[in-house]
């Protein structure tokens, strides 16, 4: 019996370490980030007299800047595009690898090891390939390759282009909207950030593998029992799919959403390596505003806020996902 | 007819996978094209071309080359090396012990202390690098590579752990009773039983910290600001945003950037998967 109270403490002895710098490190850290955005702190030396929710009022506002509002409408314009653009384009692989083909494990590799490189190198690269040109150089990257292949109607001017695609407040809708008080619909910050779309390219290129990947394991679960039942109740290949396996493999739709979500919230490096934050704030994002105002303008406070702000809505995706996978899997 | 239809729906099928394979490689053929050019034929105009004669001179300027006030890519990348490798192999036995007593010696509140251990995983690391930043200074580890080490390993908790929980868990609980009753403790049954049936977590585990300490800009660009002590994503990011520097030399520094995971990537690509799939919590 002895051996087995020590044995306990000696337990508690492997992981204390672990837990004791994830209390301090996460939550602790977290704590004094949701402090630090109530106060004050704007310059190299931390000033910590309260000033309630001002931060944040600031950061909803225009002024001094509606930078973080830019922001928000960018960080939409990119989890849309880039959830589509993965959960499409991986579930298509899936579906054409599910078939067996011959040399399965090389397309299987080639879709998968952008996952391997960092978002910094993805940037550089491309973005050198969506490089639109200037009128001195002439078209450069895409642009180019377009030219030459006579698809020159494609081009234009990739994260360069400042151009918001929304409801102008004078135009017919907008005027329609605003009689019946939805005028707040009708603002360039409601709307699709053009240039954020090169972002979503690139990103998609890195993470569509992963989809892919979930979408395979998931085909591959599913009984040949069940499509061969479907296919002699006389369903055609397309209604096996609709009918059969997408419903099947909504779990996995649902954790990819999960992911690739957290994923595009948290986005930094590659905004970084590749565009910066754009023309007007066109492709900043909430995650590069707040190192960019917090470690190179001293703005402490408000890069809090910012923070609190980006782990409340990543909480709100996450919590619920781990408790149910927690929560599942202790029943089992 | 149904000999037909099949045979075409195959061509179809690869026709389509071959268009998609050029679609994701088109970014390679980039890298390779232009790091590979000779400083006299590296022009806008002819960058989708193929090269007349390989040349390896934007690889040694990006690699040596004393490049307009950046120092060469080399430094950074033994940095890269110096912070990657003992970040894994100490994450990798921190993770291996938690997941050891969090599978094989539950205690009361595992249940509890799990998901709070794994939320660690998922939060924006901007939400904690103001106070980190403070706290590092303090400890006076600010600005070095230790420094960054301790970052990636305190971060590095939640996903080694969960990785070993779950790997640990499929092992059966009877050789760990079985070892008790004759008398091992925890640490014996540790050594002796988990740890030698551990290898194939651990390359897991490894590949899964290297390439993610490998790739990592945030900390790395906040926590250390000499640029001789940068790690290879900085140093990369630092050169492809300087306007001076030829776009042949950026694809080379990219290429050197990405070697070290795409080899790992592509000679363990099968426990790369495994790792991957692992990250999204599957139990």
């Amino acid at each position: 019996m002895k051996g087995v109270t020590r044995d306990r403490a000696i337990s508690f002895g492997l992981v204390a370490p672990s837990i004791i710098l994830i209390a301090v490190f996460v939550y602790g850290f977290i704590g004094f980030t949701g402090f630090s955005s109530l106060t004050k702190w704007d310059s190299m030396e931390p000033n910590f007299t309260f000033v309630g929710l001002h931060n944040y009022q600031r950061l909803f506002s225009t002024v001094p800047t509606d930078r973080f509002l830019c922001d928000l409408r960018n960080t939409v314009t990119f989890t849309i595009f880039f959830l589509v653009g993965c959960i499409v384009l991986g579930f298509a692989l899936a579906v054409l690898l599910d078939r067996h083909v011959r040399g399965e494990g090389i397309f299987r590799n080639i879709f998968l090891f952008p996952m391997a490189i960092s978002y910094i190198v993805t940037g550089v690269v491309w973005r050198w390939i969506l490089s639109p040109g200037t009128s001195l150089t002439g078209s450069t990257g895409i642009n180019l390759l377009f030219d030459k292949l006579g698809l020159g109607f494609l081009k234009w001017g990739w994260f360069t282009d400042a151009n918001m695609v929304y409801i102008h407040p004078d135009s017919r809708f907008g005027v329609f909207l605003a009689h019946i008080g939805l005028g707040g619909l009708a603002s360039p910050y409601i709307g699709i950030s053009l240039a954020m779309i090169s972002v979503v390219l690139a990103a998609s290129w890195q993470m569509s593998g992963y989809t892919m990947a979930m979408y395979l394991a998931a085909l591959r679960g599913i009984p040949t029992e069940m499509r061969e039942a479907a296919r002699v109740d006389g369903a055609t290949e397309l209604q096996v799919y609709m009918r059969v396996i997408v419903p099947m493999i909504r779990p996995v739709t649902l954790s990819a959403i999960i992911v690739l979500g957290h994923i595009s919230l948290k986005i930094f490096d590659l905004v970084v390596s590749m565009t910066g934050p754009g023309p007007a704030f066109a492709t900043d994002v909430p995650a590069y505003y707040m190192w960019d105002t917090t470690f190179r303008g001293n703005n402490f406070a408000s890069g809090a806020a910012i923070a609190t702000l980006l782990l409340l809505v990543v909480a709100l995706l996450i919590i619920p996902y781990l408790v149910s996978t927690t929560r599942s899997e202790v029943r089992a | 007819m149904t000999a037909l239809v099949p045979r075409r729906s195959v061509s179809v099928v690869y026709v389509l996978l071959c268009l998609a394979c050029v679609l994701y490689l088109l970014p390679v053929y980039v890298l390779l094209v232009t790091g590979l050019k000779s400083f006299q034929e590296v022009s806008l105009a002819t960058m989708w071309k193929f090269p007349s004669k390989l040349s390896l001179e934007s690889f040694s300027r990006a690699w040596s080359g004393a490049y307009l006030g950046l120092t060469g890519l080399s430094v950074n990348f033994m940095n890269s090396v110096y912070i990657t490798v003992p970040g894994t192999l100490i994450s990798s036995l921190l993770g291996s012990m938690n997941g050891y007593v969090l599978s094989k010696w539950r205690f009361r509140g595992a249940n509890v202390l799990f998901p709070l251990l794994l939320f660690g995983m998922f939060i924006p690391y901007q939400s904690i690098l103001i106070p980190l930043v403070q706290v590092l200074q303090t400890i006076g580890i600010y600005g070095t590579r230790g420094g960054l080490i301790f970052c990636h390993v305190v971060y590095g908790i939640p996903i080694t752990t969960l990785i070993f929980r779950n790997y640990y868990a499929a092992i059966p609980d009877e050789l760990v009773e079985a070892s008790k009753i004759d008398g091992a403790g925890i640490l014996g049954i540790y050594f002796n039983i988990l740890f030698p049936l551990s290898l194939p977590g651990f390359v897991v585990v490894m590949i899964w910290q290297f390439t993610s300490i490998w790739n990592d800009f945030l900390f790395a660009v906040v926590i250390t600001s000499e640029p001789s002590l940068q790690p290879i994503t900085v140093a990369l990011n630092n050169l492809a945003g300087s306007f001076s520097v030829e776009w042949n030399v950026q694809m080379a520094g990219a290429l050197i950037a990405a070697l070290p995971t795409l080899l790992i990537y592509i000679f363990l690509s099968r426990y790369f998967m495994s790792g991957l799939l692992a990250g999204s919590v599957k139990g």
